[in-house]
C-alpha cells in the first residue's frame, strides 16, 4: 500500500489552524437573527401563566415564542421537542425562545420571561425513582446456581454518575428558509438522519430539506440526535420569514443534547481457586426520563470477553424527572467496563494471580455465546506488546508496594472492547482527466480524520496523490451515509470509497480495451495496476496506457462513479470486535491524596489501521476521557430540585493538559478479512473503554483503595 | 446581561463618586468575575465604569515594604523583580490561581474582591441568601463537597475563592481605600473579607462606592522559608479544595516567627493564628507542626459532604510547612 | 432590504481564500506544494459550497424586523489583526462578539463564554487574554491578534505548522485559541515569566527553557475535550526548541517483544 497505513497529516489542518474551518454557527448569512431561549426553574409539573410581555418590549426584540404560539412539530417520534406544551418534564426545559437582532438583546430579554407554575416534586434521584425492566440477553447457563456453587466469591456495587459529553463547541444552528425549501446549517453527527427529521416535523419532502455541517467541533454522541435544537430554530426561522441563529450556552449544553446516564451495577463473581471464571451475574440500572426509555448496554460489555459458562445480565432503567440520556462515546462499554474489569481486578487479588494472567486464564478463544469464531482477536498479542511496553514484568503484585518517593506508585489494567460494525454506505468519485479527483459522501468528521482517512483511501485504489484529492462531506446533498457514530465510519464510507474507486478503475480498464490494439488487452482488472495516471500490467509494466489518453479516446473529461458498500454477509458467521489492552501508571500523593496518571499505554488490536497518525490521536483522546471519567467528572444533581447544578467548566471538571502526560499506542498487527475488504475495525470507542478501569485498578494498587463510586476525587482516598 | 451605561473613569475619586452616585453602578477592572456574574444575570449592574485608565498599577518599594497597585494585573505582580525578591509566596499563590490569560486580565483588586463560586449562587433558579438576601442558603444540605469547615454560618456556607487573598492574609498586608467623599483609609487585610453571619451579600469591608487603591505589605524575614500549597481536584485551572500559605521566620532549627493562612475552608481567607501562636519559639518539626494543624483545626465544623477538608487542612498545613522549611 | 446586519469587510474574500476559489473553479493545478494543497482541499471546497449555498439567499419582503436602536452605544477604535477598525456596539458586546458577530472573524470560538475554557483566547498588546470576559468598550486603542491574523498570506506561523506536524487537534474548535496562547505563551518564557511550576521564583527573570510539565501548566487554561493534549505539548516543545520531537506511536508484531507476560 503506498498511503494506507502511512502517517499522514490532516487534509483539514490548514483550515483549522487558521481559524477558516465554518463551524455551524460561523456562516455568513445575512440578516440573521438570534435565539435565546428562556427555561423552567421547576423540573416538574406544568406551565400555569406565561408573561413575555416585558421581553417583548425591550429594544430589538423581533417576536418571543411560548409553547401558546410556537409552531407544533408534525413528527410522531416520542423526542422531546420544546415549547409544545404546557407541561414541565426537566428542570431548564425551554419554556419560552426569544427572538431579536443581537445576541445581547435576546439575552437579556430572555431573562425577562415570568413563568407561574404548578409545580409537582420530582423525583430525580435514580435510587428512588421507579424502575421498569429492560431488554437483556437471555442467561447463559445457570448462572445463580453455578455461583453458589463456586469455591471463590466476590460480590461488590458500582456506580458511576451522570456525564455530559462536552464538546468544545456548544450546539449550534442556522436556518433559513426559500419558499418550502429548507436550509439549515446545525452541528450534527448525520445530516441525512437531521433531515430526515426535519422533514417529518414539517411534513414536507426530505429533498427541500438542506442540511450542511462540514465541520464539528466535537460531538461524542451529543450530536447523534437532532434534540430540540434543530427543529427551534427551524421552525422559528420559518415564522420570522427570516434567517435565525441559535447556539446553546456552555449550561444549556447540560440540558440541551443527553448525557451519559448515571449506572449502578452489582458485580457478582464466582471462580475456582485457580482463577478460572465460573460465573458472572452483572446487574445494572441506568437512569432514563420520564418521557423516552433511553437503553444501552452496560453490563453486556463481558459476554464475549471471557470464557464463562454461566452469564447473566439483568438490566433495568429508572424513571427520572431529567432529560433523556443520550450515548456519549463507548455508551454501555465503558460503563460496563469500569464496574467488571474493576471486579476481575478484585477477583484477581483475591487469588494472587497477576491481573494480566488472570484474564488470559479467561481468554474466550471463539464468541462465548455463540461458539462462533472471532473474525480476528488479537487481543492475547495485545497483552504482550503493551505489557513489554509497559514494563509490566517489574510490578509487585501487592498494593502499596511500589514508591517514587513522596508518591505511592500504581499499576493497572484492563481490557476494552467494541464491536466492529459496519453499515451502508455510498460514495461518488469524479475523476477529471488531469488526474484529480472530487469524491463525496454525507457522512460527518467529529474530529476523528474522517476527512484524511476518506481521501487517502480514494488516493490508494485511484493511484493519485492524495493532494488531488478533494473529499467532501457533511452535506445532506451528498451521497448517502451512516451517522458518525459507534466507530463505523472508516469501515462503512472507507469501503464505499474503495469500491467507488475500483470502478472507476474497471470502467477505465473497459474504455482501455475498446481499443483493439490496447497493451491492457486481453487483461482483466485484477491483472491492472492504476497509478499515477496510468494503466499498467502488473505483469508487465511497460505494457500501459495514461488514463487521460483513455478519456480522451472516448471523448470524456471526467469519470463518474457511485458505489454503495453493505456489510458482507460472511460476517454474520463470526464475532467481529476490536479489542485492546490498557495499561495506566499512576502516582497518589499519600497525604493530600492528589492523583496523577502519569503513563499509558493503549496496546490497540482493531483491524488495519489507515492513518496512525490520527489513530494515535484517537487513542490519546480515549485516554483522557479516561482520566475525566475516573477522576474528575460528574453531573451533579441536586434531587430537592431536580436540578443539574454542577453545569459549566469550573464546577464540571474536565481534564486540562496538565492532567495527562506520557501517552504511548502500540498498534497490534491484525489481519482481518472478513470484517470488510480493507479489514477496518474502528476505534474511537474501543480506546476509552478500559481506561476508567485500569485507573482505578491502578489506584487500588498504589493505595490498597478500592474506590468503586466514580469519580476517584482525592477525599475518598484520605 | 443588562443593558448598562459605560464610562471611564480617570482618577480613583472621580471613580468612587461616581458609583456611589448609582447603588446599580458596578467597576469594571479586568472584567474576569464582573462579567461572568452579568452573563449569568447574578450581577446586574446598570453601570460600568471602567477603572483601568486609573493610575494605581504600580509596584514600588515603601520604607515599609512594598506598595502594590490595585489595578496592577496579577502577572505583573508575581513576575515583579520586588514581589519574587521579596515576597515569593505571594507570586507563588497568584500563579496558583486561574490561568495565564486570567492572571493577564485580574487586577489584584478584582482578584481580592471576587465573588464565590458557589453552584447555587451562581444558579438563579435556586434559593441564595448573597444573592437574594433572606431567600435562604441552598449549599448547606445541598451539594457541599467543596464549601467551608470553619466560620460558616446557617445563611451561608460558600468559600472564598482566591488564591492570591491567601498569601496577602498570611503576609500582615494592609489595604489602601478610596472613599466615595475624596477621602482614604487603611484597614488591614485580614478586616477586608468578613465571615458570613447573617449578611453574607455583604461580605466585604468597603462600603458601596469604595475602592481599592492599592496593597502595602510590610518588609519582613520569610522570604527564604515561605511557601503555597494548593489541593484542587484537576491538576490546573481550577479553585481550591484547600490552600495554605505558610511563612517562616527561623533562627537556626527554632521558628521565631510563623505566619499561616489557608484558602478553600472559610468565607475568608483564614488566618491561622492559633497554629501561627504555637509555633513561635518552637523548634521546626513534623510534629510540632502536626500539632498546630491540629490545634487550627479544632473549631473546624463539616457540612454532610465535606468533612474530608479538616483532615485535609490539617495534612495540608504540615506539607506547607514542610516546603518552607 | 436592509442588511442590519453590518460587516465591515467579512464579504471580502482574503486573498488566499480568492486564490483557493479560482484555484478549485478553473485551472486545479497544484499551487502550495505537497501537504499545503492537500489541507487547502476541503477548505476550497468548503468555501465553494458554502458560496453556492448562500449565492441565491434573499431575504423575503416580508421577512419580521425589529426597529433597530442601539443602546448604550460605545464607539470604539482598535486595530485588528494589522487593520484599524471603528465600531460602534452596544455597551454589552465583549470582544469575542464583536469578532465573530460583527466583524466575521470567527476564528476565535465561543466554548464556554464564561472564562473557564481558553477558547476564544487572543492577544491583545501581546498578551494572551480571554476575548470573552473582555468588552469591546475597553479595547479602545488596543492591538489585537487573533488566529486570522498569525499567518503571512500563505505562510502559516510555524506554531499553526506545528499543531499540523503533530496533529495537535482533532476536532479543531479549541485549536485557535490554543495556538495564540501558545505563541503568546512562549513570549512569555522569552521574557522569563514564572508558572506555578517555577522553582527558582527569587532568582533574576531569565528567558525560560520549559519542560513538558511547565509547557502542561503554562497551557492548562486552554480545554481540549478531543484530548489532543500530548501532541500540543509536542508541537510547542519543537517551536520552542527547534528540535524535532519523537513519535509516541508503533506498529507492533507478533515475535518482536516476547519477553513480557
Amino acid at each position: 500500500m503506498k498511503y494506507i497505513g502511512k502517517a499522514m497529516s490532516r487534509v483539514d489542518g490548514v483550515a483549522k489552524v487558521t481559524g477558516k474551518a465554518k463551524y455551524a454557527s460561523e456562516f455568513d448569512v445575512k440578516n440573521v437573527a438570534y435565539g435565546y431561549v428562556a427555561q423552567s426553574r421547576i423540573a416538574k409539573g406544568r406551565i400555569k401563566s406565561i408573561d413575555v410581555s416585558e421581553a417583548e418590549r425591550q429594544s430589538g426584540v423581533v417576536k418571543v415564542f411560548t409553547h401558546l404560539n410556537a409552531p407544533k412539530t408534525k413528527s410522531s417520534d416520542d423526542d422531546f421537542f420544546a415549547l409544545q406544551s404546557d407541561k414541565i418534564v426537566f428542570s431548564d426545559q425551554p419554556i419560552a425562545f426569544v427572538v431579536a437582532e443581537s445576541l445581547e438583546q435576546a439575552r437579556f430579554a430572555a431573562r425577562l420571561v415570568k413563568a407561574e407554575y404548578e409545580e409537582e416534586k420530582p423525583t430525580s434521584d435514580p435510587r428512588s425513582a421507579p424502575t421498569v425492566d429492560s431488554r437483556s440477553p437471555k442467561m447463559r447457563g445457570d448462572a445463580p446456581a453455578a455461583l453458589a456453587a463456586s469455591p471463590v466469591k466476590f460480590e461488590a456495587e458500582y456506580t458511576i454518575p451522570i456525564e455530559h459529553h462536552n464538546p468544545m463547541e456548544p450546539h449550534a444552528g442556522i436556518a433559513f428558509w426559500e419558499g418550502e425549501k429548507l436550509t439549515i446549517f446545525i452541528k450534527s453527527q448525520g445530516v441525512q438522519a437531521f433531515q430526515g427529521h426535519l422533514a417529518k416535523c414539517f411534513d414536507i419532502k426530505p429533498e427541500n430539506v438542506r442540511v450542511v455541517s462540514p465541520f464539528v467541533g466535537g460531538a461524542f454522541g451529543a450530536a447523534l440526535n437532532p434534540h430540540y435544537i434543530t427543529f427551534l430554530t427551524a421552525s422559528i426561522a420559518r415564522e420570522i420569514k427570516r434567517p435565525l441563529k441559535f447556539n446553546y450556552t456552555r449550561r444549556q449544553m447540560f440540558t440541551g443534547h443527553g448525557y451519559r446516564p448515571y449506572t449502578w451495577q452489582k458485580v457478582s463473581i464466582g471462580a475456582e481457586k485457580d482463577g478460572k471464571l465460573r460465573s458472572v451475574i452483572h446487574e445494572a440500572v441506568g437512569n432514563t426520563s420520564t418521557i423516552e426509555n433511553f437503553t444501552e448496554s452496560p453490563n453486556g460489555f463481558g459476554r464475549t470477553l471471557y470464557e464463562c459458562p454461566n452469564y447473566h445480565t439483568p438490566y433495568k432503567i429508572a424513571k427520572t424527572d431529567l432529560p433523556t440520556p443520550t450515548w456519549m462515546r463507548a455508551p454501555g462499554a465503558v460503563t460496563g467496563a469500569f464496574a467488571l474489569e474493576s471486579a476481575i481486578d478484585e477477583v484477581a487479588y483475591q487469588l494472587k494471580i497477576d491481573p494480566v494472567e488472570f484474564r488470559l486464564i479467561n481468554y474466550s478463544e471463539k464468541d462465548p455465546e455463540t461458539g462462533r469464531p472471532f473474525s480476528s482477536k488479537a487481543l492475547r498479542e495485545a497483552f504482550k506488546q503493551g505489557a513489554a511496553k509497559f514494563g509490566w514484568e517489574k510490578r509487585k503484585l501487592e498494593p502499596r508496594s511500589m514508591r517514587d518517593g513522596n508518591w505511592l506508585v500504581g499499576w493497572g489494567v484492563a481490557v476494552g472492547t467494541w464491536g466492529a460494525g459496519q453499515a451502508p454506505a455510498t460514495v461518488r468519485i469524479a475523476l477529471s482527466a488531469d488526474g484529480n479527483a472530487r469524491v463525496g459522501s454525507a457522512t460527518a468528521d467529529i474530529g476523528p480524520g474522517t476527512y484524511t482517512v476518506i481521501t487517502i483511501i480514494a488516493a490508494e485504489f485511484l493511484g493519485v496523490d492524495p493532494a488531488k484529492v478533494k473529499f467532501e462531506l457533511g452535506d445532506s446533498d451528498l451521497p448517502n451515509a451512516p451517522m458518525q457514530g459507534g466507530s463505523i465510519t472508516t469501515a462503512s464510507v472507507g469501503t464505499a470509497a474503495q469500491g467507488a474507486a475500483m470502478a472507476i478503475k474497471t470502467k477505465l480498464v473497459g474504455l482501455a480495451q475498446k481499443d483493439a490494439n490496447s497493451p491492457l488487452a486481453g487483461a482483466s482488472v485484477d491483472d491492472v495496476e492504476m497509478a499515477d495516471g496510468t494503466l499498467s500490467l502488473k505483469s508487465n509494466a511497460a505494457k500501459k496506457v495514461a488514463v487521460a489518453d483513455v478519456m480522451k479516446a472516448n471523448g470524456m473529461t471526467e469519470i463518474v462513479e457511485t458505489f454503495t458498500s453493505t456489510p458482507n454477509a460472511e460476517r454474520r458467521n463470526y464475532r467481529t470486535q476490536a479489542h485492546g489492552a490498557q495499561f495506566v501508571e499512576v502516582k497518589v500523593d499519600e497525604d493530600l491524596g492528589i492523583i496523577k496518571v502519569t503513563r499509558v499505554v493503549e496496546a490497540t488490536a482493531c483491524g488495519r489501521i489507515i492513518n496512525p497518525k490520527a489513530s494515535h490521536s484517537q487513542e490519546m483522546g480515549g485516554v483522557v476521557w479516561g482520566i475525566g471519567m475516573a477522576l474528575q467528572e460528574e453531573t451533579a444533581v441536586d434531587h430537592r430540585y431536580g436540578r443539574m447544578m454542577t453545569t459549566n467548566f469550573a464546577t464540571y471538571h474536565i481534564p486540562v493538559n496538565a492532567d495527562v502526560q506520557s501517552v504511548e499506542t502500540a498498534f497490534v498487527d491484525e489481519e482481518d478479512k472478513i470484517v470488510n475488504p480493507l479489514g477496518i475495525k474502528g476505534m474511537g470507542e474501543l480506546c476509552l473503554v478500559g481506561i476508567p478501569a485500569a485507573i482505578a485498578n491502578a489506584v487500588f494498587h498504589a493505595t490498597g483503595k478500592r474506590v468503586r463510586d466514580l469519580p476517584i476525587t482525592l477525599d475518598k482516598l484520605i | 446581561m443588562r443593558p448598562f451605561k459605560y464610562s471611564k473613569a480617570t482618577n480613583a475619586a472621580g471613580a468612587a463618586k461616581a458609583v456611589a452616585g448609582n447603588k446599580n453602578a458596578k467597576f469594571l477592572s479586568g472584567g474576569t468575575n464582573i462579567l461572568d456574574l452579568m452573563k449569568e444575570d447574578v450581577a446586574r449592574p446598570d453601570e460600568l465604569v471602567d477603572i483601568n485608565g486609573i493610575a494605581s498599577s504600580q509596584i514600588r518599594s515603601t520604607p515599609a515594604g512594598i506598595s502594590v497597585g490595585a489595578l496592577a494585573k496579577n502577572t505583573d505582580t508575581a513576575n515583579h523583580p520586588l514581589v519574587r525578591e521579596n515576597y515569593p509566596l505571594l507570586s507563588q499563590a497568584i500563579l496558583a490561581g486561574a490561568s495565564e490569560q486570567i492572571r493577564n486580565m485580574a487586577t489584584n483588586g478584582g482578584n481580592v474582591m471576587q465573588q464565590v463560586r458557589c453552584l447555587y449562587f451562581y444558579d438563579t433558579a435556586v434559593n441564595c441568601n448573597r444573592r437574594e438576601p433572606g431567600s435562604g442558603c441552598s449549599a448547606i444540605v445541598g451539594l457541599n463537597r467543596t464549601y467551608a469547615i470553619l466560620g460558616w454560618s446557617e445563611h451561608c456556607v460558600a468559600v472564598n475563592p482566591s488564591d492570591m487573598a491567601v498569601a496577602l492574609a498570611a503576609l500582615d498586608t494592609k489595604v489602601n481605600i478610596q472613599m466615595a467623599d475624596g477621602k482614604t483609609r487603611t484597614i488591614p487585610f485580614t478586616e477586608l473579607h468578613r465571615l458570613p453571619g447573617d449578611a453574607p451579600h455583604d461580605d466585604k469591608a468597603l462600603a458601596h462606592g469604595e475602592m481599592i487603591t492599592s496593597f502595602e505589605i510590610p518588609k519582613n524575614k520569610f522570604a527564604a522559608n515561605s511557601y503555597y500549597v494548593k489541593v484542587r481536584d484537576r491538576a490546573s485551572y481550577s479553585f481550591a479544595l484547600v490552600s495554605v500559605a505558610a511563612a517562616l521566620e527561623l533562627n537556626g532549627k527554632t521558628i521565631t516567627t510563623a505566619r499561616i493562612a489557608l484558602g478553600g475552608v472559610a468565607n475568608k481567607p483564614w488566618r491561622a493564628f492559633d497554629a501561627e501562636k504555637f509555633l513561635a519559639g518552637k523548634a521546626a518539626t513534623k510534629e510540632n507542626f502536626e500539632k498546630a494543624a491540629e490545634l487550627e483545626l479544632k473549631s473546624a465544623r463539616p457540612l454532610e459532604f465535606n468533612e474530608y477538608k479538616i483532615e485535609l487542612s490539617k495534612r495540608a498545613i504540615v506539607r506547607a510547612l514542610e516546603k518552607a522549611v | 432590504m436592509t442588511d442590519y446586519n453590518e460587516r465591515p469587510d467579512s464579504e471580502e474574500l482574503s486573498d488566499d481564500e480568492r486564490a483557493i476559489l479560482s484555484e478549485l473553479g478553473e485551472s486545479r493545478r497544484k499551487f502550495l506544494g505537497t501537504v499545503s494543497a492537500t489541507t487547502f482541499g476541503v477548505l476550497a471546497a468548503q468555501l465553494l459550497a458554502e458560496q453556492e449555498i448562500l449565492a441565491n439567499y434573499r431575504v423575503p419582503e416580508d421577512a419580521v424586523f425589529a426597529p433597530v436602536a442601539e443602546e448604550n452605544a460605545v464607539s470604539v477604535t482598535l486595530n485588528i489583526n494589522g487593520t484599524k477598525r471603528a465600531l460602534s456596539l452596544d455597551s454589552r458586546v465583549t470582544l469575542l462578539d464583536a469578532l465573530r458577530e460583527k466583524l466575521g472573524l470567527t476564528g476565535s470560538k465561543k466554548g464556554c463564554d464564561h472564562g473557564q475554557c481558553g477558547s476564544c483566547t487572543v492577544i491583545v498588546d501581546g498578551r494572551r487574554v480571554l476575548s470573552c470576559l473582555t468588552l469591546a468598550a475597553t479595547c479602545e486603542g488596543k492591538t489585537v491578534t487573533t488566529i486570522e491574523g498569525l499567518a503571512k498570506g500563505d505562510d502559516l506561523h510555524p506554531m499553526q505548522e506545528a499543531f499540523i506536524k503533530y496533529d495537535g487537534f482533532q476536532c479543531g474548535y479549541c485549536t485557535p485559541g490554543q495556538i495564540c496562547s501558545a505563541v503568546a505563551m512562549l513570549d512569555e518564557a522569552k521574557r522569563g515569566q514564572l508558572s506555578y511550576l517555577s522553582e527558582n521564583i527569587r532568582g533574576k527573570a531569565r528567558a525560560v527553557k520549559l519542560s513538558d510539565d511547565e509547557i502542561r501548566e503554562r497551557m492548562s487554561g486552554n480545554l481540549c475535550r478531543c484530548g489532543a493534549y500530548p501532541n500540543i505539548v509536542k508541537a510547542i516543545r519543537e517551536v520552542h526548541t527547534g528540535t524535532e520531537v519523537a513519535e509516541t506511536w508503533e506498529f507492533v508484531k507478533e515475535g518482536v517483544n516476547d519477553a513480557a507476560v
